[in-house]
C-alpha cells in the first residue's frame, strides 16, 4: 500500500488518491495538439456536444416514451408533445441532433480523407472512427422505429429484409431479428432496448477507444507535417509559446473548440426552432399502419447514398453492392497504398479522387431519395458504378503516386 | 483568407445536400396544387339577390330542409340523433345554425339545387344509374328557382353568427367532424367525448361513436382518418388545398367538396394546428430567447478565443 500522510488541502487528500493533478496534465495542459489547424478540427468536439444534447434529451424522452405498439405513437405525439411541459423541446433537439450530428461525422470523416489522417500510424483513429460511424447508424434507425409511424413502421419492415439475403430467402433471420413475422410489439421492444441501452453503451466505449486512439500518433495537422511533440512542447513549456508548433489542449486548443461549437450552436437551435422538418419526416405522423404501405419509402438523409447503391441493382447484386459500401470504408488505410500523409491538394491523382468521391456520394444522396424514374434511375446506376469504380482505382492510382 | 473558404466549401456542399434532398426532392415526389383561394369557379355566378323573410318560409316550408337537418339557432330540433342520422343517411345531416357563416355562398346555392354536383362526388352518385346523393335537391316551390334558393342562403346567412365570430372548433366541427375523429381534442364524429365519472357511461358513449362509425364506413367506403396529427403528416398547404377540392390530390375519392368559404377554411387549419402542432407559440418564444442566449455564448468564446491565442501567434 502507498504512503498517505496527513492532506494540507482538498486536493491534496485527492492528490494523494486520484493524482488529479497528473490526471490533468495528460488530459489537458500537457495534452499537445498542433498549432496549424483550422475549424474542421474542432468537429471532434462538436460531436462531443452533439452527443450530449441527444444523451440529455434522450433521457428527459424516456421518462415519458411508451415501448408499446398500442401507445408508442401518442406517446411521443401527445404525451410528450402536449402534454409534458416542454416535451416538444426535447423532442425537437432530439430529432434536429439526430440528423444534424450525421451531417458533422461527415464532414469530419471528409476532414480526415482530405488530410490524409487515418494512415501513417493513425489507421486506428480511422476504423475506432468507422465503428463509430456503424454504432450512429444503429442507433439512428432503432431510434427511428420508436414513435411507431408509417415511416417506422415500413422502413423497419424494409431494413430488416435486406438480411433475407435475396436469393439466400433466410426467412428464418429475419423473424429472428424481428420476433416475429412482421414487426409488431416484440420489434418494438428489441430496438427500443438496442436504442436507449446497447448501443449507446457500444458508442461510448467506441468514443472512449477513439480518443485512446489518439494519444500515440497524436493529432494530424493542416500541412501534414511531421512534429516532433517532445521537443515542441519543450519549447512551449520554456516560454516559446510563438515559436512552438504545439499548444496544450486546455486552455489553448479548447478556446478554438468552444468558439466553433458557439457558431455551431446558433446553427443547430435555429433549425429546432424554426427549421426542424427536414429532421422530422412527414409521413411518420401517420400512426403505423400495415396494411398501408406509403407512396414513397426512403430512409434519412444520411442513409440514401448507401440505399441508392442498393436501389440501382437486382436485389442479389444490389445487396452484395450495399455491403461492400458499408464495409469498404473501413479499409481505406489500407487501400491507400501511398505514405504521403499531407493535403489532397498536394497529391496528385489523390486530389481528383477526393472531390470525385464526395460528388458521387451527393448525387446518390440525392438520386436516393427520389422516385426510381428516369433520368433518376440512370443517374443513380452511373453514380453506384461510379462508386465501386473509384474504390477499385484508389490501390491502383496511390500506389504510382510520387512521393512528396 | 484560407479557414473562410473552407468554411464557405463546407456550407455551399451543405446547402446542396439540402436542397437536393428537401425542395427537390419534395418537388419530384409531390403533386403540388395551386390554391384557387376557395372561388368555386366552376359553379354558377350568383345572379339574384335573396330575401330573408321569404327564405324562412321556404327553409321551414317547401324547402322542407327542416326534415332532416335541425337548425338549433331557430329552434328547430334535430329529427333524430347522431346514430340513427348516420344510419339513415350514411352520414348525420349537419345543424343547419350557422351554415350561413361557414360555407361559400355561390356553393350553398348550388348545392341546394344539385348537391352531388356541388360536393363533386358526382362518380358516387349517379343520377342516372339511380345512385342518388342522400340529400335530396330542391326542386323548386312553383316561382323562379333561382330566387328561391337565394332566398334559403340568404335566411341561412341571417341566423348564422357572422363571419368573424366562427371560432375553429364551429368551423371543424361543422365542416369535417361529422366524419372525421380527432382523438387528441377528444372529438369523435358525434360530438365532444365528456369526461364520465362511471366507466359504463364511457363505454356506452362508446358504443354509440362505434355503431355511428359502422354506418359511416358503409358510406365512404372506409372510416375517415382521424386528423389529430394532421398538421404535420400534411401540412397547411395541403390541408388547405385538399379542403378546396379533395379530388385534386385523390382523384375519385368518396370524401366531399365541403364548400368552406376561405376564411372558415382558415379556421379549420387553426383547429388542426391546435390539435398537432399545440404548443407553436411557446416554441418561438422560447426560439427567440435561445437564440439570444446561444449568440451571446458564441461572442463571449470568440474573445476567450482571441484572449488566449494573443499569446500563441
Amino acid at each position: 500500500m502507498a504512503h498517505f500522510t496527513k492532506a494540507t488541502s482538498i486536493k491534496d487528500w485527492l492528490n494523494q488518491r486520484l493524482a488529479i493533478d497528473k490526471v490533468e496534465k495528460v488530459m489537458a495542459s500537457e495534452y499537445w495538439i498542433p498549432k496549424n489547424i483550422n475549424f474542421l478540427w474542432a468537429m471532434g468536439m462538436v460531436l462531443v456536444i452533439t452527443f450530449a444534447l441527444l444523451l440529455v434529451s434522450g433521457i428527459f424522452l424516456l421518462m415519458y416514451y411508451q415501448p408499446n405498439v398500442d401507445t408508442a405513437f401518442d406517446s411521443v405525439n401527445y404525451t410528450i408533445m402536449r402534454e409534458v411541459d416542454f416535451g416538444w423541446l426535447w423532442r425537437h433537439v432530439h430529432g434536429v441532433a439526430a440528423s444534424v450530428v450525421f451531417l458533422i461525422i461527415y464532414i469530419h470523416m471528409f476532414t480526415a480523407i482530405y488530410y490524409g489522417s487515418y494512415k501513417k500510424g493513425r489507421e486506428m483513429i480511422w476504423i475506432s472512427g468507422m465503428l463509430l460511424f456503424i454504432a450512429f447508424s444503429a442507433e439512428a434507425f432503432s431510434g427511428y422505429m420508436l414513435p411507431w409511424g408509417q415511416m417506422s413502421y415500413w422502413a423497419g419492415m424494409v431494413i430488416t429484409n435486406l438480411f433475407s439475403g435475396g436469393s439466400l430467402h433466410a426467412d428464418g433471420l429475419v423473424e429472428w431479428i424481428r420476433g416475429d413475422y412482421v414487426p409488431a410489439q416484440a420489434f418494438l421492444n428489441r430496438f427500443f432496448m438496442l436504442h436507449v441501452l446497447l448501443v449507446p453503451l457500444a458508442i461510448i466505449g467506441l468514443i472512449g477507444l477513439h480518443f485512446g486512439a489518439l494519444r500515440i500518433p497524436h493529432v494530424n495537422n493542416q500541412d501534414g507535417e511531421e512534429i516532433d511533440f517532445e521537443a515542441e512542447s519543450k519549447k512551449y513549456l520554456a516560454g516559446d509559446k510563438t515559436g512552438s508548433k504545439v499548444i496544450r489542449f486546455a486552455n489553448d486548443f479548447m478556446s478554438k473548440d468552444m468558439m466553433v461549437v458557439g457558431f455551431y450552436l446558433i446553427f443547430f437551435f435555429y433549425l429546432v426552432f424554426y427549421h426542424y422538418g427536414f429532421a422530422m419526416d412527414p409521413v411518420n405522423f401517420d400512426p403505423a399502419d400495415g396494411l398501408k404501405t406509403p407512396e414513397h419509402i426512403y430512409p434519412e438523409w444520411y442513409f440514401l447514398w448507401s440505399y441508392e447503391i442498393l436501389r440501382p441493382f437486382s436485389t442479389d447484386i444490389g445487396l452484395m453492392a450495399f455491403a461492400f459500401a458499408q464495409v469498404i470504408f473501413l479499409a481505406l488505410p489500407f487501400l491507400d497504398r501511398s505514405d504521403n500523409a499531407i493535403p489532397a491538394s498536394r497529391r496528385g491523382l489523390f486530389k481528383f479522387w477526393f472531390w470525385a468521391m464526395l460528388i458521387d456520394m451527393i448525387t446518390l444522396t440525392a438520386m436516393g431519395k427520389v422516385p426510381p424514374i428516369e433520368p433518376f434511375g440512370t443517374i443513380g446506376l452511373i453514380a453506384a458504378l461510379t462508386f465501386i469504380g473509384l474504390w477499385i482505382a484508389l490501390p491502383i492510382i496511390t500506389y504510382y503516386e510520387k512521393k512528396a | 483568407m484560407k479557414e473562410l473558404l473552407i468554411l464557405v466549401v463546407v456550407t455551399v456542399f451543405t446547402l446542396l445536400v439540402y436542397y437536393l434532398v428537401e425542395p427537390f426532392a419534395h418537388s419530384q415526389m409531390h403533386k403540388h396544387v395551386e390554391s384557387e383561394h376557395f372561388a368555386y369557379a366552376d359553379l354558377p355566378a350568383l345572379t339574384k339577390k335573396g330575401d330573408v323573410a321569404r327564405g324562412k318560409d321556404l327553409v321551414m316550408g317547401a324547402g322542407a330542409c327542416a326534415g332532416c337537418h335541425s337548425i338549433e339557432a331557430a329552434d328547430m330540433p334535430a329529427p333524430m340523433d347522431a346514430v340513427s342520422g348516420a344510419a339513415a343517411y350514411g352520414v348525420n345531416p349537419p345543424d343547419l345554425s350557422n351554415a350561413g357563416a361557414i360555407y361559400d355562398t355561390k356553393f350553398l346555392n348550388a348545392l341546394i339545387k344539385n348537391p352531388a354536383h356541388a360536393l363533386v362526388v358526382e362518380h358516387k352518385f349517379d343520377e342516372s344509374k339511380g345512385e342518388m346523393h342522400p340529400m335530396v335537391p330542391f326542386y323548386g316551390a312553383g316561382g323562379d328557382m333561382d330566387q328561391e334558393v337565394a332566398d334559403m342562403v340568404a335566411y341561412l346567412q341571417s341566423i348564422a353568427v357572422k363571419a368573424e365570430a366562427v371560432t375553429p372548433e364551429m368551423a371543424f366541427e361543422n365542416a369535417c367532424g361529422r366524419c372525421h375523429a380527432v382523438k387528441y381534442e377528444k372529438w369523435t364524429q358525434i360530438g365532444t367525448k365528456p369526461a364520465f365519472k362511471h366507466k359504463k357511461d364511457a363505454l356506452a358513449f362508446d358504443i354509440k361513436v362505434l355503431e355511428y362509425q359502422d354506418s359511416l364506413k358503409a358510406y365512404m367506403g372506409k372510416l375517415p382518418p382521424d386528423l389529430s396529427m394532421y398538421i404535420r403528416s400534411r401540412g397547411e398547404h395541403y390541408i388547405s388545398t385538399f379542403v378546396e377540392n379533395p379530388q385534386s390530390y385523390l382523384e375519385g375519392t368518396s370524401m366531399p367538396r365541403v364548400g368552406v368559404s376561405a376564411e372558415a377554411a382558415e379556421k379549420v387549419v387553426e383547429y388542426l394546428e391546435d390539435a398537432g402542432d399545440t404548443k407553436r407559440h411557446e416554441r418561438e418564444e422560447i426560439g427567440m430567447n435561445v437564440m439570444i442566449y446561444i449568440i451571446i455564448f458564441a461572442i463571449f468564446a470568440l474573445l476567450w478565443k482571441k484572449q488566449v491565442w494573443r499569446d500563441l501567434h
